[in-house]
């Protein structure tokens, strides 16, 4: 059934920016193994960057990062590319932060550490919307 | 803490002693200064006009002696008038005139005789047998002889009584005769001391060598200085009357007297009278005068000592209420720093429990790999890798619940969820360091949320949840704490079944400072805060304990914003449209 699943998933580009190294790593070998297409940004302005090259179906996105406020980030990814949907993933989750995450567009809010499986629903949910 | 308390007892203590002194000293003072000046114009206004009275009873008393002396005087000279010589020589002629004058002025005239110039008594009307009496040298008559009108001193004389002559001088037939009269002293005393004021005013006379010429009084002594005085003060009396003062003979009491002259200033008329007496009214009304100074004294000292006592203590309550408003802000300050601290560590330690999960997962992926699906340990592993994940998620449960308090930190009124904040204060109160003490909660779903701050309304909860395992510490117990939707209010019951609290503290718990808690170990302001948060919030606070059965607070939240009256208006709308 998981292999079913994954096998839906083929072909799907996402987009990983979080500053945090090893987390992006680990995620980033995980997704892979369940065929997802990921690139990795390890800063707002990478994210940013990456997505002026490739149109991505989804974006995992840190809120607190060195360079740039992950909510800043989330405004301009939905301007460059608005049918890019954006989970975002922190450990710095608030109230506010998610009242905002939501208002300006992204699809859903996740709290470190999270549950793989759940993140992958996420995902297969993000993309068939 | 007693210390300092002790200190400030002292410090107001002396506080209200330095005001009550100053304001006695600047109402006494003038008080004084007035009293003392108009009591003293008082009295000089009282003296002159008692001086000047007695002055006048004296002067007019001098006169009236004066004038019965003139009168005899006349009466001879009416005789002797009346009568030629050889008349008067006659006994019986006399003794009618003798008889006539007696009649008219009573026992004033004792006897007469007419004496020829050798001193030889021709003839006598009178009841002592003084026929040819030889007076040619008496005193008085020498005197008499060189005067048309003669009034002798008071003395013995050849009847051994003492009396006084008054004697009128004719020339017959180119010799002298002398008509005289004897007065009675019993008379002339009775008029002379008729002038009697209270009981030591009285009056007496004496001659310029100061023998009396009126019944001497009981205690006046020729040798005394006091008698002495008088004829020195009647020597000055030359004109006006003189007014002095001396000690009695006792040395106790002060005497005052007035001195005037009569009888052609041959006698001194004194009076005199003990000074108390005389000035008795004076002394009632300085007495009256110091009774009422000293009660309105004594009421301006206790009316000061009551308001300023009053004002210190007021002060020293809102000094107290003061510090437990700082108290308060230091501990909603403490706990938000704590807030975020929690808030700061959770977010922290999240990161890198996320990489361990993730990694962890990642492991678990691998193992699906074929190669290591004969594993000798394969299913080892699987269970390892589970636990590290499900205390991964354990972590994460336990950042949140540090989160969800942080962020409760804030002191600005909002809505409070009051269940899940007792859940969450549960959650963090230190109920793992006491063995043996259960917390159960009966929350009722249906409490709305109360308006308050988060912090604040975190820190009764956490106070009194506190104080109940602090109860239990020793011996073990549950605490349950129960919500509920009662007269809309909500009411929170935290009731533990601990030693309970006894009757005599049960009054107190709620004042700042009080505690039973050893030395270092509580500042007794716990539940004191408690107290203001909830009548801050509009709320109340009732305590019910008993000895070994336990201790019950009841808290009732209102359900309404009592701070802001724009809520209060809407709640009121609100409520009349759910009436209709």
């Amino acid at each position: 059934m998981r292999e079913n699943e994954n096998a839906n998933k083929k072909n799907i580009k996402l987009l990983l920016v979080d500053d945090e190294k090893r987390f992006v790593e680990v995620l980033f070998k995980r997704l892979n193994k369940r065929n997802i297409d990921v690139t990795t940004a390890y800063s707002g302005a990478e994210g940013i960057q990456a997505l002026r090259k490739v149109d991505f179906d989804v974006a995992i996105l840190d809120l607190k990062m060195e360079d740039m406020d992950g909510l800043e980030v989330l405004k301009i990814f939905k301007k460059m590319y608005a049918k890019m949907e954006v989970i975002i993933l922190t450990g710095h989750e608030s109230e506010q932060t998610t009242r905002e995450g939501m208002k300006y567009g992204a699809f859903a809010y996740i709290s470190k550490p999270c549950d793989f499986e759940e993140l992958i629903c996420t995902i297969s949910k993000a993309i068939s919307d | 803490m007693a210390q300092d308390r002790e200190f400030k007892n002292r410090y107001s203590r002396k506080l209200t002693r330095n005001m009550v002194l100053i304001v006695i000293v600047v109402s006494f003072v003038p008080m004084l200064m007035v009293s003392g000046i108009v009591l003293h114009q008082f009295s000089i206004s009282y003296n002159e006009k008692l001086y000047a009275h007695l002055k006048e009873v004296v002067h007019r008393h001098a006169q009236d002696i004066d004038s019965f002396l003139n009168e005899r005087l006349n009466n001879l000279q009416f005789l002797l008038d009346s009568c030629d010589n050889e008349n008067l020589l006659d006994e019986s002629v006399l003794q009618e005139k003798l008889f006539q004058l007696q009649q008219k002025y009573g026992g004033v005239f004792e006897d007469l005789g007419v004496i020829n110039e050798a001193g030889v008594q021709e003839s006598y009307a009178g009841r002592f047998k003084l026929e040819k009496a030889e007076y040619s040298d008496a005193k008085w008559f020498k005197e008499a002889l060189g005067k048309p009108y003669y009034i002798s001193d008071v003395f013995l004389g050849l009847r051994s009584i003492p009396h006084f002559i008054v004697s009128v001088k004719r020339i017959y037939q180119g010799r002298y005769f002398l008509l005289r009269a004897t007065i009675s002293f019993e008379a002339f005393n009775s008029l002379a001391e008729n002038l009697r004021i209270g009981k030591t005013g009285f009056v007496f006379i004496l001659n310029k060598e100061g023998a009396f010429q009126t019944k001497p009084h009981y205690d006046m002594l020729p040798s005394n200085k006091s008698y002495l005085d008088f004829i020195n003060a009647g020597k000055k009396a030359t004109h006006e009357i003189y007014i002095g003062e001396l000690t009695d003979n006792a040395g106790r009491d002060r005497i005052i007297y007035l001195a005037a002259l009569l009888k052609n200033e041959d006698w001194i008329l004194v009076y005199q009278q003990e000074k108390k007496e005389a000035f008795s009214d004076l002394i009632r009304t300085q007495i009256v005068a110091a009774v009422i100074l000293f009660i309105g004294a004594l009421l301006i000292v206790i009316m000061n000592s009551i308001l300023f006592h009053k004002v210190i203590s007021h002060f020293t309550e809102v000094d107290r209420e003061n510090e437990m408003m700082n108290r308060q802000i230091i501990e909603t300050g403490k706990l938000a720093s704590v807030g975020r601290l929690a808030a700061g560590t959770a977010h922290e330690i999240n990161n890198p429990v996320a990489i361990m999960v993730q990694e962890a997962g990642w492991i678990e992926d691998l193992l699906k790999e074929e190669e290591f699906q004969k594993g000798k340990n394969l299913q080892e592993i699987e269970r390892a890798l589970k636990q590290i994940n499900s205390q991964g998620k354990r972590c994460k449960e336990i950042t949140h619940k540090l989160l969800s308090f942080a962020r409760k930190t804030d002191p600005k009124i909002q809505t409070v969820r009051i269940n899940e904040m007792i859940e969450e204060v549960v959650a963090i109160s230190d109920k793992t360091s006491y063995t043996g003490i259960s917390i159960n909660t009966y929350l009722d779903k249906t409490a709305p949320p109360i308006y308050g701050s988060q912090t604040e309304v975190q820190q009764v909860l956490l106070n009194l949840i506190n104080n109940a395992l602090y109860a239990l510490k020793k011996n073990g117990g549950k605490i349950d704490i129960t919500t509920r939707l009662k007269n809309h209010h909500v009411l929170v019951v935290v009731e533990d079944n601990g030693p309970g609290i006894p009757k005599a503290n049960l009054d107190r718990i709620f004042d700042p400072f009080f505690t039973t808690k050893p030395v270092g170990e509580g500042n007794g302001l716990g539940l004191s805060i408690c107290f203001g948060i909830i009548q801050k919030m509009g709320g109340e606070i009732d305590v019910h304990s008993t000895v070994d059965g336990g201790t019950r607070f009841d808290i009732r939240f209102p359900m309404k914003n009592p701070i802001t009256s724009k809520t209060e208006n809407l709640s009121v709308k609100t409520s009349t449209n759910s009436g209709e």
